[in-house]
């Protein structure tokens, strides 16, 4: 049974289509069950595995396992189970089963060894996880779940003209490193920039993701936006404008997650700050930088995760997820607020959390290789996060001022998964070795050395003096009920404030010129069709002039039959 | 957290408890500080020589984080149906389909007069 032929992505599938025709019990075992089978198979799969076949002329390896992709394989089947334990408990079919296919099209892409292979999962990524948002069944969901497919869409639609270009002047569909170069190198890193929120294109994510279902968009944390960093590393490392990038990626989003009021919008901000950090890892292109780029998207799946099941579980329960509406939950979801807290020490990258051991390798190599300016910017942003993630959300959804909610902890199955996160994320921490085996490069590095846990945590400590100095000096911005104005307004207001006038004007000149010429036709028609005495068919004729019309056309004819 | 019977005094409901955590927070602060002394740290970047860079360094940047943020609300902040009122006005086709079709779907599950069904 356990073919090693079977590329991974497969046993999600078949999962998702026997999901659909079962019911109840049965239907949440499958689901549950799909990503440890699949997991259990990938672990006996080795590094080197290819499976390809031909198709139309070029060679497409739909499944090809080295040390890079097997370490995102074994992270989405974690997630895909965490993710599916915290659901368990949603009684809707088009959601599991989306979510699902969302998580195979994520493994599929990991182990896509041609680019129309990654194409095509690139696409399915898209389409399965719009789901998850149009689940949340409202008028806002509905036109963000819009606006996201469209951005997602024009990513896919972007690499496919950059693989077309790409295959014309290589002469080959194989993924591997690309670098930036030609047109088609371009277009492939726009459309990966797309999917990895660069700036300027980041506001899909913020915009869609708090958005979705509670549980949904635990699934889309997990997964677009890693498959992106997947993809850079193996395309693009030692790019040199990722760094530049990334490091605006890790600033820029800390101020809007600051006066952010949606604490799920936060949370979207503060993961594209933290896609900053890998993103750098793989401009720097050490072995020791893409180490800590992967490793880093490793732990990010989990505590950013585990940081949108908590507020997931407090707007299951509550049914809010503004700051400004929320406070003093630990009253009541006491265990909900501890497993906040230790996603939150984790990206903070306390020691003895998972976040310090991957974050700490990107840090040491940017200043390991000349980029000092980068390093203190991302050193920054280390705080800030610190600041936004670390301490707002546990902050103003479980302490604060008492915001009079009671209610109690979520579903035993929200917990659970929480609670395998919050163990991961304290595992990986304590004993980095599991993780770093699972590198793609053995650089013996060590996170636990006496300067590095006392700066960070001295970094640390004094942020959270500052957010305790600034709240007692009342100086703390306070969560208000707002939007806050983002890239997105470029689309969302002042192209359609500029385009609707023009549409209009155009649409009301083209009814005025139709109006006119059916006028005309209409006037025409009347002429001709009026049953009145004056009525041109409601004439009487004589008889006599039909004989004279009939004679001159006979003679015209004949004239004419001279030439 | 504080399990006593049902309503009032959790942990932070005293005044006290609070006042406890930020001393605890400031201790710490101040131990941190002075293990710079103990601890010879290694320097990789010039900034780093100076006396307790990294406290300084999270202090400062996140106050300046704090500030920036705050100016930004100034031009950056909208009503909370900032977007909605213009987009709901548009889009009001879903909405409406949707209650058609209920009705649509009320009308036959009471068994509405639609014969061909």
């Amino acid at each position: 049974m356990w073919m090693p032929e079977m590329p991974a992505f497969a046993p999600f599938f078949i999962g998702a289509l026997i999901a659909l025709f079962t019911q109840g019990k049965l239907r949440q075992a499958i689901l549950l069950i799909t990503p440890v089978l699949s997991g259990l198979h990938l672990l006996t799969v080795p590094v080197g595995t290819v499976l390809s076949f031909d198709f139309i002329g070029f060679q497409l390896e739909v499944f090809e396992v080295d040390k890079l992709s097997l370490l995102f394989g074994y992270i989405f089947h974690i997630a895909a189970f965490i993710c599916m334990l915290f659901a368990l408990h949603v009684k809707d079919t088009l959601q599991q089963i989306s979510g699902l296919l969302y998580a195979g099209s994520a493994v599929g892409a990991v182990f896509a060894g041609d680019l129309i292979t990654l194409f095509v999962f690139w696409e399915l990524l898209a389409v399965t996880s719009v789901f998850l948002i149009w689940a949340t069944r409202t008028e806002r969901s509905y036109l963000a779940g819009l606006r996201y497919l469209i951005i997602q869409v024009l990513s896919g639609v972007v690499l496919l003209v950059g693989i077309i270009f790409y295959a014309h002047e290589h002469n080959t569909i194989d993924f591997t490193k690309i670098g930036l170069s030609d047109t088609a190198s371009w277009l492939i890193f726009i459309a990966f920039g797309v999917k990895c929120a660069f700036p300027m294109l980041h506001n899909w994510v913020t915009d869609a993701y708090p958005e979705a279902t509670p549980t949904g968009t635990v699934f889309l944390s997990a997964f677009t936006t890693k498959v992106a960093v997947y993809a850079l590393a193996r395309a693009y490392p030692g790019t040199e404008l990722l760094v530049y990038i990334g490091v605006t990626m890790a600033c820029f989003p800390i101020f809007f997650a600051v006066i952010e009021n949606d604490l799920r919008r936060v949370l979207s901000y503060s993961m594209i700050n933290q896609i900053g950090f890998m993103v750098v890892g793989i401009g720097i292109g050490t072995t020791l930088a893409i180490n800590g780029a992967v490793s880093h998207a490793f732990n990010d799946i989990l505590f950013k995760g585990l940081l949108f099941m908590s507020m997931g579980a407090v707007l299951h329960m509550t049914g809010k997820i503004d700051g400004s509406r929320l406070g003093g939950l630990y009253k009541s979801m006491p265990k909900t607020a501890i497993l906040c807290m230790i996603g939150a020490a984790s990206i903070s990258a306390f020691p003895l959390f998972s976040g310090f051991v991957s974050k700490s390798m990107v840090m040491s190599a940017a200043l390991n290789n000349g980029y000092g300016w980068a390093w203190l910017l991302l050193l920054f942003s280390a705080a800030g996060v610190f600041h936004h993630a670390g301490i707002k959300i546990p902050y103003f959804a479980f302490f604060a001022h008492d915001s009079g909610i009671r209610t109690t902890e979520p579903p035993k199955n929200m917990l659970l998964a929480m609670t395998i996160s919050a163990v991961l994320c304290i595992a990986i921490g304590v004993y980095p070795q599991a993780l770093y085996s699972l590198l793609p490069y053995d650089t013996g590095y060590n996170p636990y050395d006496a300067t590095h846990v006392l700066t960070q945590t001295q970094l640390l400590f004094f942020s959270a003096l500052a957010f305790v100095w600034l709240n007692l000096k009342n100086m703390y911005p306070p969560e208000l009920p707002s939007v806050n104005l983002d890239i997105d307004w470029l689309y969302r207001r002042l192209f359609p404030a500029i385009l609707t006038p023009f549409f209009n004007t155009f649409w009301a000149l083209d009814r005025a010129i139709r109006k006119s010429f059916m006028r005309g036709v209409n006037g025409v028609i009347g002429m001709v069709a009026r049953h009145e005495p004056d009525g041109i068919l409601s004439r009487t004729q004589l008889s006599g002039s039909m004989v004279i019309w009939v004679s001159i056309l006979l003679a015209v004819f004949l004239i004419l039959s001279f030439w | 957290m504080a399990k006593q019977k049902q309503d009032k005094q959790y942990l932070f409901d005293n005044p006290k408890n609070v006042k406890r955590l930020l001393y605890i927070v400031y201790a710490i602060c101040l131990l941190l500080v002075l293990l710079e002394f103990v601890i010879h740290r290694h320097v990789y970047h010039s900034w780093e020589d100076i006396f307790a860079f990294y406290p300084i360094y999270g202090f400062v940047g996140c106050v300046v984080l704090v500030f920036v943020a705050k100016w930004m609300r100034i031009f950056l902040m909208r009503d909370e149906d900032y977007y909605d009122k213009l987009e709901k006005k548009q889009h009001p086709a879903p909405a409406e389909k949707d209650s058609a079709n209920k009705t649509e779907e009320v009308k036959q599950a009471q068994g509405g007069n639609n014969v061909d069904a």
